[in-house]
């Protein structure tokens, strides 16, 4: 390893490795200084460039250190996000939930800063089966299932992405980890794009992230929400930008989402949702591929990490407080959580784009870069989606949570306040964030891989942004009686493979267990039956044949041996008479033979 | 804070009236903003073109979202534990 470089996944790991070891009073220290070790070290990289970390691996360098600047920008979010993370929940009692989460954000760096695809695929790897155990730490009665469902996908997506690597290696003969040619794409180049995609909740492969994400542990999610879509929307900058086909999944993904968390009772599900809405405009940027996209997907990725994870813990911080996490369970809030209604409040504001909150100087840029590229149905569908962005998250999420009506139980109203001192800090810290970002992005922009020549603060903005938000926000309120949420799941495209697994399960049950069944009826009237009369045959055999001839022979030689018996008086003189009467008789018989 | 919005929600229609104020506000003053920034030409020819497609768009968002979760894509709450609601012990339908 170079004197320079200290790679934070490394710092992550050995922290990890260490929770367990790391009790009582130093554990809460612990547990912040280590995430904050690894923003060091992001920082201190920050100033190099170029490749360190070499080793040579069979016939392949592995590389696990590439500086460049769009390695730089996401290594400092995620490395940010370890440390506001972790603050978040350092009150939290379970070692192993601390070593999931932060080998998962060691995942994340580790793939941040790889230059090959086999160190990609490592790191990639890890991520998903870290992260699978922050479900699982729920311990809720849906969590284990839920669990597989998230590992399944994600081994599907693992192995795409390994065949994609396989055969790009098989066709160049080279493992880097680098734009591919997108505008002449080969197999590889598909299955690589699809592998990244799977991660990057691209529709139709999404169902997993919903799904997941609302089961996760309060604290679980708050990594969740950060880690893996983002880290696949900078493994497609870095492999596939300028793809065409991205910008159109990423518009459907920008609508979708919207549509789907209108329509969610579930406070963390309809952020699950905005997440594949809003990392619908990053792969739309991918897509578009041009410098000011480029750079729009990066900043939007930033801001929406910042934001979403602050979603996330006002969320979570309910879900920690009163144990429920349904709209129709939960209402009116403000009361009972005003700090948490707080914050929540500037992350909605923030996703919603709102004038110098967080995605005011990201989205936009995306948007324009489509217009500048002549992509006006793109930019025009995710103008579309930011309207219903703002409405679902902006108005319906706060207003159903903390106002609208009060749908608590007296238990659950009763145990509703403001969570912990770090939980708050934590949730202090990402609205600073938000703010500071939204309102003086000039350190964002200048981390971005390209130069920014984009000035979100024009009047033209500013008003195209109120008018948008002032005119939904009158067409909520007017219409709100068809925004009720309502005691239901909305069904989506893991219908599919869950009934797909009811209908295997269906099969293993009914036609291949009454085949078993019957088979075994088969053999045992027709095989047992035939092996009974067979074996009975040759009982009767055995008993009357063979045992008939061996027992005859032996009657006979026990009947001429009663015979025998009865010359056997015991007496020498009566033997003797015998044996002279047998003797003469022989000898006159011999004597007459001879005469004749 | 809390006594702030108690305030505020105990003098709602005041408050519906500060935010219509608050819309024509805004109006007005995207009617002063230099439009030569536009995007595309829809945006510089139609007066309050931002305000008109933040409504509509919002509105029809919730259309299309209240029309797709009745056509069958809200299900009750147990529908994987038993899709056939025949097979349920207890529906919450």
């Amino acid at each position: 390893m170079s004197a320079h470089f200290v790679h934070p996944a490394l710092v992550m790991i050995i922290g990890a490795l260490l929770v367990p070891f790391v009790r009582g009073p130093l554990r809460k220290p612990f547990l912040f200084i280590v995430p904050l070790v690894a923003l060091g070290a992001v920082v201190s990289n920050s100033f190099l460039s170029g490749e360190f970390a070499t080793f040579q691996f069979m016939d392949w360098q592995l590389v696990f250190g590439r500086i460049d600047k769009l390695t730089t920008v996401f290594a400092y979010i995620m490395a940010l996000m370890a440390v506001i993370g972790s603050l978040y929940g350092l009150h939290v009692d379970n070692a192993g939930e601390h070593m999931a989460a932060w080998l998962y954000v060691a995942g994340s760096l580790g793939t941040i800063y790889a230059g090959d695809y086999l160190t990609v695929f490592l790191f990639w790897e890890m991520m998903a089966f870290a992260s699978v155990f922050l479900i699982w730490a729920r311990r809720g009665p849906r969590s284990p299932a839920v669990g597989y469902r998230y590992l399944v996908i994600h081994t599907i997506g693992g192995v795409i992405l390994l065949a994609g690597i396989m055969l790009r290696y098989q066709a160049v003969g080279d493992l880097a980890f680098n734009l591919l040619d997108v505008k002449n794409p080969e197999l590889y180049t598909w299955l690589i794009m699809a592998g990244f995609a799977l991660s990057a909740a691209v529709v139709p492969m999404h169902s997993w992230l919903p799904d997941a994400y609302s089961e996760a542990s309060f604290n679980g999610a708050v990594f969740m929400c950060a880690f893996t879509t983002k880290t696949a929307v900078y493994a497609l900058a870095r492999s596939c930008a300028g793809m065409d086909i991205l910008v159109l999944l990423g518009v459907a993904m920008a609508l979708y989402g919207v549509i789907y968390a209108v329509m969610e009772n579930d406070i963390r599900k309809l952020l699950a949702w905005s997440i594949v809405s809003q990392v619908g405009y990053m792969v739309a940027g991918i897509g578009i591929g041009t410098e000011m996209a480029i750079n729009g997907a990066c900043a939007h990725a930033v801001v929406h990490i910042l934001y979403k994870s602050l979603l996330f813990m006002g969320t979570g911080s309910v879900l920690y407080m009163t144990g429920k996490t349904k709209f129709t369970e939960l209402g009116g809030l403000y009361k009972k959580m005003p700090g948490t209604f707080f914050f929540t409040l500037v992350g909605c504001l923030s996703i919603s784009a709102a004038p110098f909150f967080a995605a005011y100087i990201s989205k936009s840029m995306i948007i324009t870069a489509g217009f500048e590229s002549h992509l006006n149905w793109a930019s025009w569908l995710l103008m579309f989606g930011a309207t219903g962005t703002f409405m679902y998250n902006g108005l319906k999420l706060p207003y159903f949570l903390f106002f609208g009506k009060n749908n608590c139980s007296p238990e659950t109203w009763e145990k509703a306040e403001d969570p912990t001192w770090n939980m708050m800090t934590a949730m202090a810290l990402g609205a600073a964030f938000c703010i500071m970002v939204g309102s003086a992005p000039g350190f964002l922009y200048s981390l971005l891989p390209y130069p920014v020549e984009y000035n979100p603060f024009t009047l033209y903005h500013l008003a195209e942004t109120l008018q948008l938000m002032g005119f939904a926000a009158l067409a909520f309120f007017l219409l709100k009686k068809y925004l009720q949420p309502v005691d239901r799941i909305c069904l989506d495209m893991d219908w599919f493979y869950r009934m797909a697994g009811r209908l295997f399960l269906w099969i293993a049950k009914n036609p291949i267990q009454w085949f078993d069944t019957a088979w075994g009826e088969v053999y045992r009237v027709v095989g047992l039956g035939t092996l009974m009369s067979t074996a009975k045959f040759w009982s009767w055999f055995d008993w009357n044949a063979i045992d008939g001839v061996v027992d005859g022979i032996a009657r006979s030689v026990r009947g001429i041996g009663g015979k025998v018996r009865l010359l056997q008086s015991g007496q020498i003189q009566v033997t003797i008479f015998y044996a002279a009467s047998f003797a003469a008789i022989v000898l006159v018989s011999y004597i007459l033979f001879q005469l004749s | 804070m809390i006594r702030l919005i108690d305030y505020l929600r105990e003098r709602i229609k005041a408050v519906i009236l500060a935010c219509y104020i608050l819309l024509a506000f805004i109006v007005t003053f995207a009617a002063m903003v230099d439009r030569s920034h536009a995007h595309t030409s829809v945006e510089r020819d139609i007066p309050f073109f931002w305000s008109l497609f933040g409504f509509v768009a919002a509105a029809v968002i919730i259309g299309v979202a209240y029309w797709y979760g009745r056509s069958g894509i809200q299900a009750r709450t147990n529908y994987y534990d038993c899709p056939l609601k025949d097979d349920c012990t207890s529906s919450d339908s």
